[in-house]
């Protein structure tokens, strides 16, 4: 016993030696502008991003239920959008390219500044310093600088709502660009994928060509920038700053995730900067890089530009384009494996597994980009390759299903909010992505492209599993951040509310798109096929009506807890990882100037023999325990006694 | 240098290697202590207390993934133009590019006599290499530009055809990341200017040369690169 | 809570599977040849994936009633895992989902890899914002010369047809795409601005019309009757809108208008396309 006790002291001496030179990297800031606005604290940075998230997320979803509205009841007058964009909705009925404004600014703000920002730049600019057991991240201030460039990104954006839709701030712009007038439209019109020719002519091709494609363009490089310093920060602060004891297979799911993810944008957002680059000049300097030569539109011919071809702005916008789903859905699947681990009580199924999985998606994710072209004009035998690539990345997904079964399988488990919503992200990440391997084959994509069955696949990972594990992360991480918990029930009602809502709105969308509805219309009046899907159009519309007055409770238990929550302990989940073993909210650098040291895995659960079911990461061994150390309890506000 | 091999592309597979086999052995309490970052590789950085060295070097090479992404999506768009439409007529090389290459060539080559002063101590030669490599940089950069000026006064603009286009955009977006350099130069200068005991110095300033020389030589490299491809991929 | 989860998922996994087994939303019927392979291929995708949708779901809900946590549960089962159990459903699923690819290939392959027959019919089509050009080759079979520069929609021009050429005397440019039963159709798909999509959902695919490219397709239509066609890529505010039809004639009446003279062409059409109605 006593050479047990010996060798730890030992171990303890040494580590404690080891950090007693520790030196604050960066003081702890003390005016509140330093503290709030301009820090470069990875923490308040990790609010900064949720916040601009939660934002975006309400704009976003505001626009869908108008889109929703203007499909079930064409011709409806909203007069709120009449009195702000009277050209674009005059009386209040919306007109058919302030619909297709609508599509395309949904689609932008959601994909980059909801599903890019919050899962990365919230949870994992908050957790992955903590749970790697460092102070920060490797670049400080490069990380504040990340935030605000994302910004600037948004208001740039935003601006091209106002620039087009509203008479006075086209005024403003007409200062700077002269030829440019309100054209109604709230934003450009080609979707959020901004294919030329339509986003590359100008104004020729129809309203909202002219200034909002401009300032989403802008808004998109300063994006990428932004997301490029993010990046940057993540992999050099995962490589280079992890704890001792923290070896790559000690690192929670998350954090691969996080790194992953980091990787992809770093590879990915570069090619979209480079095809924004280009669209651009073919805008507004003349050159012909995605613009062919004997365009006739609006009955004129064009004569200053040829043979450019828009399949490369397709190439080059969907090699960064699927890396991108992949950067909006990773994060949420570690926060998945983590949550569903500690409410299970048990370790996750497959550890190495998950790591290869992630791993594989990752990679496979970069080289399946053409499936989004398969009906393209590119070539038919590129055509079938992509396809099976594709199919093999289901694969991965598939053992990342079965593993999440796996560790439910034999748990004990724990239906907290945060439990709830992770256990909804496996649900909904199995419906979305089994359609897939409908999409990934060019033989039935021939009929399914630009139908509504893709815009139920892709809004049910995207759109919902991936916002779930977002719910998810928030539950579990609140109590962290600011100390005080969620309201459990207002938390497990919104919980049940949107997963059935979300079912009931998308699920429906793969048959609208098996009839044969196509996407990006503004009204479905036209053609008498659809007809017998106005039903199922009724019933999406309500759903989508109902869950999104639903996120109210979500809004309203968010800002209530802030303030009002139950007072949080350091460990009130009882996980296992660092970041449960310092206070809630953590001190300014993360540890109080000691830097933990890890001694075991992330997901140590009902261990046979241990006095808890569960084993935080820092816990030296549970035999010396008992001899050296008294525990207070297991709510988990001791050091596990070993205190520094 | 391992470190900095494996940051980029073979990253992935590199820091699975390492760590296999490597979590097991950690059992705590038996009076080893954990190397830092877990010894799965490298070891030498030690978190907050600054291995500022390791910390500049990994991000400036994972910075340098990004850019070469931007470049290899651009390269890609240039070959695949070149390869397609008709209209496809390369420029004459301006002479003055010859200069450009050489200019790029010798700074990087005072840069790095720079550093070897630093690591030496010696405070003069460092800071007049350093004042060498920023001249010669601006010189890049004016030799592009005269380049620029000569094309326009025979005619050839952005929008004049397809190899024109690539052209300026290439060399432009060159040399704006050139300039980042430059600034950077002028950073390490300021510092060196400033008279510090040997001690003070320390690894922060060489850590801080290093990262902008990968950068540097970077450019330098890059812009071989797009000289070969403008001027031999017609 | 544990069960009541549990329920709720298999339910909604009983409604999302009823809304395709119900029958009440489907495809339209498949009106060419490749297209009983197409459906094969989607049903049998479908029920693969629907199989493992629904077993999914339910192992979830199992898992979740079963192993919820009361006060006689013990503790978890501390498990790391199975590398057995791992290789062994990697190996099945990467067999089912490639297998599935490769099976699918082959109506790609028909439609893709081959070109058009020797006898196909050909037609020339030409999108632009927001209306539909089908350029008929006439009598003589041979299409007259169309260039970019001589477009005049306001003369009515639209495909910038060559009235000097002879071959074009006796071509008609109209709306709408008439084509003979039961032969194989070869339609050169043309933009003349942005990018659009042919997309007639009872022939099983689509195709877009990219601006700058001349891209063949070719398919054998088997049931005669008159299509709804749409534009299936975004095009402008009146993408929505970009409607027109197919038509599918019976051999006999398909040949007497081919041959018809350039100005009784689009009246006859007219009065084909009264005489059929709309299939859905």
């Amino acid at each position: 016993m006593a050479e047990i006790v010996d060798a730890h002291e030992a171990a303890h001496e040494a580590a404690t030696t080891a950090h007693a030179h520790e030196v604050h990297r960066h003081p702890a800031p003390t005016s509140f502008i330093r503290k709030y606005i301009f820090s470069i604290d990875h923490k308040v940075i990790g609010i900064q991003y949720l916040l601009l998230a939660i934002f975006s997320v309400f704009i976003g979803m505001i626009m869908s239920v108008l889109m929703r509205v203007n499909l079930t009841w064409p011709g409806s007058k909203i007069s709120i959008l009449g009195s702000l964009f009277p050209l674009g909705a005059p009386g209040g009925v919306m007109s058919p390219e302030f619909y297709l404004s609508l599509v395309t600014m949904h689609g932008t703000i959601m994909v980059f500044f909801v599903l890019t920002t919050a899962p990365q730049g919230g949870f994992g600019n908050y957790f992955l310093p903590i749970q790697i057991g460092a102070d920060d991240m490797a670049f400080p201030t490069l990380n504040m600088l990340s935030f605000w460039v994302t910004f600037v990104g948004l208001l740039v954006l935003v601006s091209a709502i106002f620039v087009e839709g509203n008479d006075t701030v086209a005024g403003w712009y007409a200062n700077i660009v002269p030829s440019h007038k309100a054209s109604g439209t709230v934003g450009p019109i080609g979707g959020w994928t901004g294919y030329p020719t339509l986003s590359a002519l100008g104004q020729k091709a129809g309203p909202g060509q002219g200034a909002g494609v401009d300032l989403w363009i802008l808004s998109i490089a300063i994006f990428c920038v932004a997301s490029l310093l993010g990046a940057l920060n993540f992999i050099t602060t995962m490589l280079n700053m992890r704890a001792p004891g923290m070896t790559l297979m000690r690192l929670p799911l998350t954090c691969w995730s996080w790194f992953t993810t980091a990787v992809l944008a770093l590879l990915a957002f570069p090619v979209l900067l480079a095809a924004g680059v280009l669209l651009f000049l073919d805008r507004t300097a003349g050159t012909s890089f995605f613009i062919p030569g004997g365009l006739v539109i609006s009955d004129a011919l064009l004569t200053d530009h040829k043979g450019g071809s828009p399949i490369l702005w397709q190439h080059l916008f969907w090699f960064f384009g699927h890396p991108e789903v992949y950067i909006a859905i990773l994060p949420g699947m570690g926060a998945t494996s983590h949550i569903l681990s500690t409410f299970a009580r048990k370790p996750i199924f497959g550890y190495r597994a998950m790591v290869f999985a992630i791993f594989a998606i990752g990679l496979l994710g970069f080289f399946v980009w053409g499936h989004h072209m398969f009906i393209s004009g590119m070539s038919p035998y590129t055509g079938m390759a992509f396809s099976v690539l594709t199919l093999s990345i289901g694969v991965p997904s598939a053992i990342k299903t079965f593993n999440w079964l796996g560790t439910l399988w034999g748990a004990k488990i724990r239906f907290t909010a945060p439990m709830l919503y992770a256990i909804g992200f496996v649900s909904l990440f199995v419906a979305g992505g089994i359609t897939g391997i409908v999409l990934g084959q060019t033989g039935l994509d021939l009929s399914m492209h630009d139908t509504y069955f893709v815009l139920g696949h892709f809004h049910l990972v995207m759109g919902v599993a991936a916002i779930f594990g977002m719910f998810a992360g928030l539950q579990f991480w609140f109590p962290k951040m600011f100390g005080r918990m969620m309201s459990e029930s207002l938390g497990k009602i919104h919980f049940w509310i949107t997963f059935i809502g979300v079912y009931c709105i998308f699920v429906p969308m793969h048959i609208m798109g098996i009839v044969g509805m196509p996407r990006r219309y503004s009204s479905f009046q036209e053609y008498n096929f659809l007809r017998s899907l106005d039903p199922l159009v009724m019933f999406v519309t309500i759903a989508a009506i109902v869950t999104a007055v639903a996120q109210i409770i979500f809004l309203y238990n968010f800002i209530w807890s802030i303030f009002k929550g139950k007072k949080a302990g350091n460990n009130p989940w009882e996980a296992t990882t660092l970041e449960w073993d310092i206070p809630s909210p953590p001190p300014h650098d993360n540890f109080a100037g000691i830097l933990p040291t890890v001694y075991r895995g992330p997901y140590e659960f009902s261990v046979p023999g241990a006095p808890n079911d569960y084993i935080m990461q820092t816990e030296p061994d549970p035999a010396e325990q008992s001899t050296v150390l008294s525990k207070d309890g297991s709510n988990g506000d001791g050091h596990n006694g070993h205190k520094h | 240098m391992e470190m900095a091999t494996m940051v980029t592309s073979t990253e992935r597979v590199a820091t699975k290697k390492a760590a296999r086999g490597k979590g097991e052995r950690r059992a705590g309490g038996n009076g080893n202590p954990p190397q830092r970052n877990g010894g799965g590789f490298g070891g030498s950085g030690s978190g907050s207390e600054g291995s500022s060295e390791d910390r500049y070097r990994i991000g400036m090479w994972v910075a340098l993934a990004a850019i070469l992404m931007m470049f290899t999506a651009l390269t890609s768009a240039y070959i695949v133009r070149a390869a397609g439409a008709s209209d496809w007529k390369p420029i004459a090389m301006p002479r003055l590019l010859w200069a450009s290459t050489a200019l790029i060539f010798v700074s990087s080559i005072t840069f790095e006599l720079a550093r070897k002063g630093l690591k030496r101590n010696d405070q003069q030669a460092y800071g007049r290499w350093l004042l060498l490599t920023v001249l010669f940089g601006l010189g890049f950069l004016c030799t592009q530009f005269l380049a620029w000026r000569q094309l326009v006064a025979q005619g050839v603009y952005l929008s004049s055809n397809p190899h024109s286009a690539f052209f300026y955009l290439l060399t432009a977006l060159h040399g704006l990341h050139l300039l980042g350099g430059i600034v950077a130069l002028d950073y390490l200068l300021l510092h060196a200017w400033r008279r510090r005991a040997p001690e003070q110095i320390g690894p922060r300033r060489a850590a801080a040369a290093g990262a902008v020389a990968i950068y540097w030589h970077f450019m330098d490299g890059l812009w071989i690169f797009l000289f070969l491809l403008l001027f031999l991929w017609r | 809570m544990g069960r009541a989860l549990a329920i709720l998922i298999w339910l909604l996994t009983l409604g999302s599977v009823w809304l395709f087994l119900s029958g009440r939303w489907w495809f339209p019927q498949a009106i060419t040849e490749h297209g009983p392979a197409y459906d094969r291929q989607f049903m049998l995708t479908i029920i693969v994936v629907g199989v493992a949708f629904t077993a999914a779901q339910i192992g979830l809900g199992i898992a979740l009633w079963r192993y919820r946590s009361t006060s006689s549960t013990d503790r978890a089962v501390y498990s790391h895992g199975n590398n057995r159990l791992e290789i062994v459903w990697t190996i099945v699923t990467a067999l089912v989902f490639i297998s599935l690819g490769v099976l699918g290939q082959s109506v790609w392959a028909k439609l893709h890899f081959q070109p058009a027959s020797a006898g196909a019919y050909k037609v020339q089509v030409t999108a632009q914002q927001f209306s539909w050009n089908f350029h008929y080759a006439g009598k003589d079979q041979k299409f007259g010369r169309t260039d970019p520069t001589l477009i005049k929609d306001a003369d009515l021009n639209f495909i910038g047809l060559d009235s000097n050429d002879p071959a074009a005397q006796d071509d008609a440019a109209i709306t709408s795409l008439v084509v003979p039963v039961n032969r194989q159709v070869e339609l050169t798909l043309n933009s003349k601005d942005v990018t659009h999509s042919f997309w007639v959902p009872p022939l099983r695919f689509k195709q877009d019309l990219v601006p700058g490219m001349a891209i063949k397709v070719h398919f054998t239509p088997t049931k005669v009757g008159k299509y709804e066609l749409a534009c299936a890529e975004l095009c402008g505010a009146l993408h929505f809108k970009m409607k027109s039809q197919m038509l599918v004639l019976p051999e006999e009446e398909h040949r007497a208008l081919a041959e018809m003279p350039q100005a009784q062409f689009q009246a006859k059409v007219a009065e084909l396309l009264n005489k059929y109605p709309f299939q859905y």
